[in-house]
């Protein structure tokens, strides 16, 4: 049954770490699963609660913010800002019947293509584990 | 240090004593106008009033039941700004809990205010308080409600469920529990703004400063207990009704998108909802695609994504005032939902909405090394 599961995972990834890792990664020719569905933006700390509340209640199986090691920010501290949004996602998710492990935060450096990579790989096979979406697998006609 | 001292309670008429203590407060230089809920003309509701004369402070009544509305914002639009002078706002303690975290918010200066706080006796459902007015405008059939009965059907749930009776954070507080308020009213300044008021008052007016009633602490235990009680007991019931998506989504299968929990919310604090804005206003073409992707689609739509949206900027400062419940047409028990999310939210920021005015709002801070489990795939 798992096999026949294609999740799908939501990954906002920021500009200056993890995405230019993604980057690295293709260009150093790292395979990476079709499930991921990258989104570019300029720091993790302009990720809003309402991006990832809504990809979850539209059926993402996962979500990944991703951005740069702490200390490390283009912005200085968007990070920090990002880790306590998560922090509170974690507490409203499972209010909806959201696992909080479908939501994950990493810190992937602009040097890490390896690492993207092998995150990537390693989502994919928690996704499958943790099954469809509740929203989208419950659901007939969509909330 | 609190500066206890006890109002002699006239006619043993607690609610008439009151007044005459707001009036005597209105009459101070600094004091501008004073909020209080009250009746204003021929209006049978009370809502909060801001009342410039002395003369006209028979029309309030801050010791009904009747809560239709959490002054919290309107103390917030009084003060916002510098006035000459102050505002005495007479408050319920979930509205000044809630004031001190609009101010955290910069949507209200508490330097503008001083707040007087009476211990709550609870609050109706402005629902009820409809129906039992329809026979008796002036005086409650059954009296005051019981605080010491926390299962008073008519007392809203939210109140039933609240530990926050007694005020914190006022200015001046109005001591009722364990007190007989036919005889006498306590009354404390807490700060040095309450204390400096209270000194200027006519010394007639107030008794020699004395300690607190020992009948006062048990009375604020015994009844803190019987909330906790009824609150866990609320949390319980509320975390069984939707410990799945399913359930979720029935238990605000009625919602309307009225958004009228939002307008009610005292700590809603966007100037302008995303949800009124063109982000939400969708072209057909959405929701047929909507519709087309999915087979089929629930209008209105967005209702839960509506109510996570909210959860996610108000949980922090939720103050279980319980207006929410008390204005959804649909009797969704949108309280007992929120109240419970906004308890595990607090905790997990070892936060406490309208606890103390210089604890920063956790979202607007952040500490470099914290919720380190919250990162990684592990």
């Amino acid at each position: 049954m798992t096999e026949k599961h294609h999740p799908l995972i939501l990954a906002f990834v920021c500009n200056w770490c993890t995405y230019t890792a993604a980057d690295l990664a293709g260009t150093s020719r790292l395979a990476y699963p079709e499930n991921i569905r990258l989104i570019r933006v300029m720091c993790t700390g302009m990720v809003d609660p309402q991006y990832i509340i809504k990809a979850f209640l539209e059926g993402a199986d996962m979500v990944l913010v991703s951005g740069c090691h702490p200390g490390d920010c283009h912005y200085i501290n968007g990070n920090y800002k990002a880790r306590r949004r998560i922090r509170l996602l974690k507490e409203i998710l499972p209010r909806i019947g959201i696992e909080k492990e479908r939501l994950r935060l990493t810190w992937i450096g602009a040097s890490d293509g390896i690492q993207f990579s092998k995150t990537m790989q390693e989502l994919v096979v928690q996704a499958r584990k943790y099954g469809p979406n509740p929203v989208s697998a419950g659901a007939r006609i969509s909330e | 240090m609190a500066k206890t001292t006890f109002l002699d309670v006239a006619d043993k008429n607690p609610l008439q004593t009151i007044r005459e203590f707001l009036k005597s407060i209105l009459n101070t230089d600094d004091v501008q106008a004073l909020l209080v809920p009250g009746r204003s003309g021929s209006s049978q509701s009370i809502m909060p009033v801001l009342i410039n004369d002395p003369d006209l402070i028979d029309d309030a009544d801050p010791l009904s039941p009747c809560f239709p509305v959490n002054s919290a914002r309107l103390a917030s639009k009084l003060s916002h700004k510098p006035i000459k002078g102050k505002i005495a706002m007479v408050l319920r303690p979930c509205e000044i809990r809630a004031l001190i975290e609009l101010s955290k918010l910069k949507q209200a200066d508490l330097a503008n205010t001083v707040i007087i706080g009476i211990d709550c006796l609870g609050a109706y459902s402005t629902k009820y308080w409809a129906q039992i007015n329809a026979t008796d405008a002036d005086s409650l059939p059954g009296g005051l409600p019981d605080p010491g009965n926390p299962n008073d059907p008519h007392l809203a749930a939210a109140c039933r469920a609240c530990e926050h009776f007694v005020p914190e954070n006022a200015d001046i507080l109005i001591g009722l529990f364990g007190i007989n308020t036919t005889e006498k009213i306590m009354i404390q300044g807490i700060t040095d703004a309450g204390m400096a008021l209270l000194k200027n008052l006519p010394q007639e007016m107030v008794e020699e400063t004395s300690e607190e009633p020992v009948a006062r602490e048990k009375a604020v235990t015994d009844l803190l207990a019987s909330r906790i009680e009824y609150r866990d007991t609320m949390f319980e019931t509320t975390r069984q009704a939707i410990d799945s998506h399913e359930k979720f989504v029935r238990y605000f299968d009625r919602c309307i998108n009225c958004y009228n929990c939002r307008v009610a919310c005292p700590v809603c604090y966007c100037k302008e909802c995303v949800f009124n804005t063109d982000v939400f206003d969708h072209d057909p073409y959405q929701y047929l695609q909507w519709a087309r992707r999915k087979g089929a689609v629930k209008l209105p739509a967005d209702t839960v994504f509506y109510h996570m949206t909210r959860v996610a900027h108000m949980s922090l400062s939720c103050v279980g005032c319980g207006q929410c419940s008390n204005v959804c047409p649909n009797d969704i028990p949108v309280m007992e939902l929120f109240r419970l999310t906004a308890a595990d939210v607090q905790h997990a920021f070892e936060y406490e909405a309208g606890r103390d005015k210089e604890e920063p709002l956790p979202l607007s801070v952040f500490k470099e090394d914290e919720f380190t489990d919250v990162v990684g795939i592990g």
